[in-house]
């Protein structure tokens, strides 16, 4: 490796380092703003033109700010925690393949690496759950565990199946097998659907943020927090979410694989979609109930998951012509599974059974 | 705590103990709930009240009929002109005084506003404990509507002081007519808004239906009145049962539920503010083109010796007003049956056995505000 290289892989570290925070900024405008067209108002508007300097101001105001330790705080648990959640983020993004330049580190099993990576920032959080010393923080923290733990298993078997047909676990490997050829995403449906609700539930985001949810138990393990520490953490949630939507790009939509346009063009085409999406979720749905989350995970997500791991198996195996017929044939019966477990997943808990009384007749004045 | 909760020393250690407000976001001000959870489930809660408490039934001792309303406003700050409504009531059985056709007609016209404005913040502060923001932003808008409204007729938005002895304070402006008449479609369509955005929402159904059904028996029991027992399937509206005012003359349907569910609770609020549009529709009609819209008040405003009760079907349920005279320039005693304080009191029974989420859900359900519980 020559002095050159060297130089360039710290370049290329560097513009990520910085590119992460400048990155969670950008998106927490465009959430806000999502946000505030859904809801029929404006959003972010004073500072700045257009109110594009809001995030930079909100940043400013939060590193500015007295950072508290709460007395009844587990002081090296409290302190150390929003590091543990936010550096994993950063360590991913050294894997994803941007461009075929644009990626800092080719590593072989990257795959892997950037599934087993952000469970580490789990950890993260039942340190801060724990160290709080707040009863809401720890309730969040052992929702968020459960919560990251469950949705762990659909989410890696989801991609298991691309890398079946990729016959690789290195990101780059499986770009470029959907090069000249249709995208994942057609050909895995099934799986990609299942990736983004578990990559949603994993960064706990709407409909499963349960583990902040701020009306129940008022942001969960970031409860305490505040200033540059509270920071980290929203700094590492939207990281997560653009590492989710990048994952979804490369895996299933194909990376920077386009035509005419430049590839990081092409990129940004399909992660922004996905971005707008998470977004939209946002706007438009309430929070799942604890039980609810857990049943759908486990009733749900993970059989339909191993059912897709065999449409891949068969298409690796017998090629196109029985796999055709198997990836809608995976589509309707995950529909009808789907709507059949969920329907048992939201069931009422036992009860006594209420008989439903008679209306009274409204007496006549 | 340990004693409140289990009625001994004997509670487990196991359990947790939180202690949910008064600052919490969705306690609706600043109730407190004690419970003990196990896990992610209420085994017991004890409801606190009091942290708003401003004494507002001592401070209406040493006012005036005139100056009443100003404090009960404060009372329930969400439905000010209802409960000036019921306040109003009260008092001219006290001094025997007849309301002109024209204050009735005004007095329902914006009593009955009043009631939507307060079931959209009920819609949006249900929304936002379910996890949602989007139904707080929709209700505000149409909360806002009326409050323009409001605001051309008796120069506040929340707090009135409007409706006084002998019919209202001030008439309305001269293009009250067109301005309601003009927002009335804008709210219903609104509202349709709101039921697209939230009412089959299918996350938000499996959140509320069917859970902690009540049936009527079990709802008289604990007190509850308004749509809350009317979910439970109890057709029981003042409005039609014992009409005031002139509720008689106007055409209107009692919503019922079925179940009494958390989502027929929601239901309820909803079909009731169609049919309050259709209520000011009627009488925006019938309001008398002209004349007087207060009728003659004695002017020395000294309380007879006698006492005086109103019941009136407030947006919360059966809200009563007991006001004693006793020939003074003040009351002697006034005393306000607030719906909100005994639906506080009913959550110690209706949160046993629900999880922490729901719990929210429940308490926000029974649209409690701690302004009218604590007074």
């Amino acid at each position: 490796m020559s002095l050159t290289d060297v130089l360039i892989t710290i370049l290329k570290v560097l513009i990520l380092l910085l590119g992460a925070p400048l990155l969670a900024l950008v998106l927490v405008y465009v959430e806000r703003k999502t946000l505030g067209r859904i809801q029929r108002r404006m959003g972010p508007w004073h500072v700045g033109p257009m109110g594009l300097l809001q995030t930079l101001a909100d940043a400013v105001k939060l590193l500015t700010k007295e950072v508290l330790t709460p007395e009844r705080a587990e002081p090296w648990a409290y302190w150390i925690a929003p590091i543990v959640v936010f550096v994993p983020g950063i360590f991913v993004l050294l894997v994803i393949p941007f461009t075929p330049e644009l990626v800092v580190s080719r590593l072989d099993l990257s795959l892997l690496y950037v599934f087993a990576l952000p469970a580490v920032s789990t950890v993260g959080f039942i340190m801060a759950g724990w160290g709080s010393g707040s009863k809401y923080a720890l309730l969040g923290g052992i929702r968020l565990v459960a919560q990251a733990v469950s949705y762990e298993i659909p989410l890696l078997f989801s991609v298991l199946g691309v890398a079946i047909l990729a016959g690789s676990l290195s990101l780059i490997d499986v770009v470029d097998a959907q090069g000249g050829t249709v995208w994942y995403g057609v050909v895995q449906p099934v799986a990609f659907v299942i990736f983004i609700m578990a990559g949603l539930a994993e960064h706990s985001r709407t409909p499963f943020d349960m583990a902040i949810g701020e009306s129940e138990v008022m942001g969960g393990p970031t409860i305490e927090y505040s200033g540059i520490r509270w920071a980290m953490f929203m700094l590492a949630e939207y990281v997560n979410i653009f590492i989710l939507a990048s994952l979804g790009t490369v895996i299933f939509l194909g990376g920077w694989h386009g035509p005419v346009l430049p590839g990081w063009v092409w990129y940004l085409l399909k992660t922004t979609p996905i971005l707008l999406f998470v977004f939209w979720l946002r706007g438009t749905l309430p929070r799942l109930r604890v039980d609810q989350l857990m049943g759908f995970c486990w009733k749900v997500l993970i059989p339909l998951s191993l059912l897709n791991v065999v449409v891949a198996a068969t298409f690796k195996v017998y090629g196109w012509g029985p796999t055709v017929p198997m990836v809608i044939g995976s589509l309707l019966a995950a529909y009808w599974f789907y709507r059949r477990e969920w329907l048992q997943v939201v069931a009422v808990p036992a009860r006594d059974p209420v008989p439903i009384p008679e209306p009274v007749p409204v007496a006549a004045d | 705590m340990a004693e409140a909760v289990s009625g001994g020393s004997d509670l487990n250690a196991e359990f947790m103990e939180i202690n949910m407000g008064p600052q919490h976001p969705s306690t609706h001000g600043v109730c407190r709930l004690e419970m003990a959870v196990d896990g992610e489930v209420v085994l017991d809660c004890r409801p606190e009240i009091g942290y708003l408490h401003r004494g507002v039934e001592k401070i209406a001792e040493n006012l005036t009929v005139i100056q009443l309303p100003v404090i009960t406003d404060r009372a329930d700050y969400l439905s000010a002109l209802n409960t000036e409504l019921g306040v109003v009531l009260a008092a001219e059985q006290l001094y025997e005084v007849a309301v002109p056709e024209r204050g009735e007609y005004i007095r329902v016209i914006m009593a009955e506003l009043n009631r939507i404005t307060n079931h959209m913040m009920f819609y949006g502060a249900l929304g936002t404990d379910a996890g949602f923001s989007s139904p707080f932003i929709f209700g505000w808008w149409n909360r806002e509507i009326i409050h323009d409204v409001f605001e051309e007729v008796t120069g506040a938005r929340m707090l009135h002081n409007y409706i006084a002895l002998g019919g209202v304070k001030q008439d309305v402006p001269p293009n009250f007519k067109d301005s309601v008449q003009k927002i009335l479609p804008r709210l219903a369509d609104g509202l349709d808004r709101c039921h697209g955005l939230l009412t089959d929402n299918e996350i938000f159904v499996a959140r509320t239906r069917g859970f902690n059904p009540l049936t009527p028996e079990e709802a008289l029991r604990l007190g509850i009145t308004g749509p809350s027992l009317r979910a439970t399937g109890l057709a029981r509206d003042l409005r039609r049962l014992a009409p005031y005012s002139i509720y008689d003359r106007f055409e209107f349907e009692v919503p019922v539920g079925t179940v009494g569910d958390v989502h027929d609770r929601y239901m309820m609020r909803l079909l009731e503010m169609r049919e309050s549009l259709r209520i000011i529709e009627q009488a925006l009609e019938g309001m008398p083109a002209g004349g007087e819209y207060r009728g003659e008040i004695p002017r020395r405003l000294r309380y007879p010796v006698g006492e005086a009760y109103s019941r009136t079907e407030s947006p919360r349920g059966e809200l009563g007003i007991y006001i004693v005279g006793s020939g003074q320039n003040t009351a002697y005693r006034v005393k306000i049956r607030a719906p909100a304080f005994v639906h506080v009191g009913a959550m110690e029974e209706m949160l046993k056995g629900a999880y922490i989420a729901d719990a929210v859900l429940i308490f926000a359900s029974m649209d409690v505000v701690l302004g009218e519980a604590d007074r």
